[in-house]
């Protein structure tokens, strides 16, 4: 069967787009149970940490690259915080890394 | 009530929390050209043009989401599989979405709420959090008009001119979205230890997951809904926050 990538794009954009809208649309109000107001709280940190490690160790063209990238991004974030900062000095040890090392 | 809600913000705090968003939009925008740019290469590899790389990212603006629909375009699956795939990576987005619905005014009207649902991203959601207080919608439309076309035209340059890019920089390009989640969470578990924490665990947690036979085997979309959902759910039980946890960045150390 063939597959339209119009048709393909259209499905993931769609559900995509529920996926974002359904929650904000239908939680109208304040939820007072702190239980899910700490779950919500916490989900963000959790979510980007598990995204973040280890999938950046394989990033690269090697683990040494990675690792220094890594390791670099979190050095920075701890004492600046800046989002563009941070992910070009990760970047540019990654590049150098990989230009004297690898 | 339209006159309630009209009056929720003022037409000059509306135009500041616009700007503000820009200004914290830029960053986000040259870190999401980058990024981009590697997922067109990718997009360009499944088959795809780079007009259609580009409305890809417009219309999706997700990142491990589009990697998971173009797996999907390149291995041929069907529609049923693009959906099912798309909903389990991109299922954070509902917790955010969640998240981000308690952090706005209750009596939001439903405009700004479709508008608002578009660009929960990881990063636009993650500076949307730190907001002391309520959120000004648009902080957040300030942020996506400056993301936006940073990951619609990098994914456009990506699929066009992607392959002339030397490996190295293409190597270099590949760590700049991982760079972006730690300057969000690493500066949080700076100023909370209990968070502080939780990346910790969270960290560890997903290396194990790619090393113990039967976990690994999860796929990667499923294995962070697995883990965010058992270790969120147990911080929130063993730490609840206090009633101005919210505002948690407030606390100082």
């Amino acid at each position: 069967m063939h597959h339209s990538i119009s048709v393909y794009l259209l499905v993931a954009a769609a559900v995509i787009y529920l996926i974002r809208m359904l929650p904000m649309t239908l939680i109208r109000r304040d939820l007072k149970n702190p239980l899910i107001r700490s779950f919500l709280y916490y989900v963000p940190y959790v979510t980007l940490a598990v995204m973040t490690f280890p999938a950046i160790l394989s990033a690269t063209g090697s683990s040494l690259s990675a690792w220094a990238g890594f390791l670099a991004g979190v050095a920075l974030a701890y004492v600046d915080g800046n989002l563009f900062r941070v992910a070009i000095c990760s970047c540019g040890v990654v590049y150098l890394m990989e230009l004297f090392f690898c | 009530m339209a006159e309630k809600k009209r009056s929720l913000y003022t037409g000059e705090e509306n135009r500041t929390w616009f700007l503000k968003g820009m200004r914290d939009g830029i960053p986000i925008g040259m870190g999401y050209f980058a990024v981009a740019f590697a997922l067109g290469i990718a997009a360009r590899k499944a088959g795809m043009s780079a007009v259609q790389a580009g409305i890809m990212s417009i219309t999706m603006l997700a990142s491990a989401g589009q990697y998971g629909a173009i797996t999907v375009i390149a291995g041929g699956g069907g529609y049923l599989q693009m959906a099912v795939t798309t909903l389990i990576v991109n299922l954070r987005y509902l917790l955010m979405s969640c998240a981000l619905s308690q952090k706005v005014d209750p009596e939001l009207g439903l405009g700004h709420r479709f508008l608002l649902s578009y660009p929960i991203t990881d990063e636009i959601f993650g500076i949307a959090m730190t907001v002391p207080g309520r959120l000004n919608p648009f902080y957040n439309y300030g942020a996506a008009m400056v993301a936006a076309p940073g990951w619609t035209l990098g994914a456009f340059l990506g699929a066009a001119v992607g392959a002339v890019l030397p490996r190295r920089v293409e190597n270099a390009l590949s760590v700049a979205l991982y760079g972006m989640f730690l300057a969000i969470i690493i500066p949080a578990a700076r100023k909370n230890r209990i968070v502080a924490g939780i990346v910790a665990v969270s960290m560890l947690c997903s290396f194990l997951f790619t090393r113990i036979p039967l976990l690994k085997d999860i796929s990667s979309g499923m294995q962070i809904i697995l883990l965010t959902v058992l270790i969120a759910g147990g911080a929130a039980i063993l730490f609840p926050i206090d009633e101005e946890g919210e505002g948690g960045d407030g606390n100082a150390s």
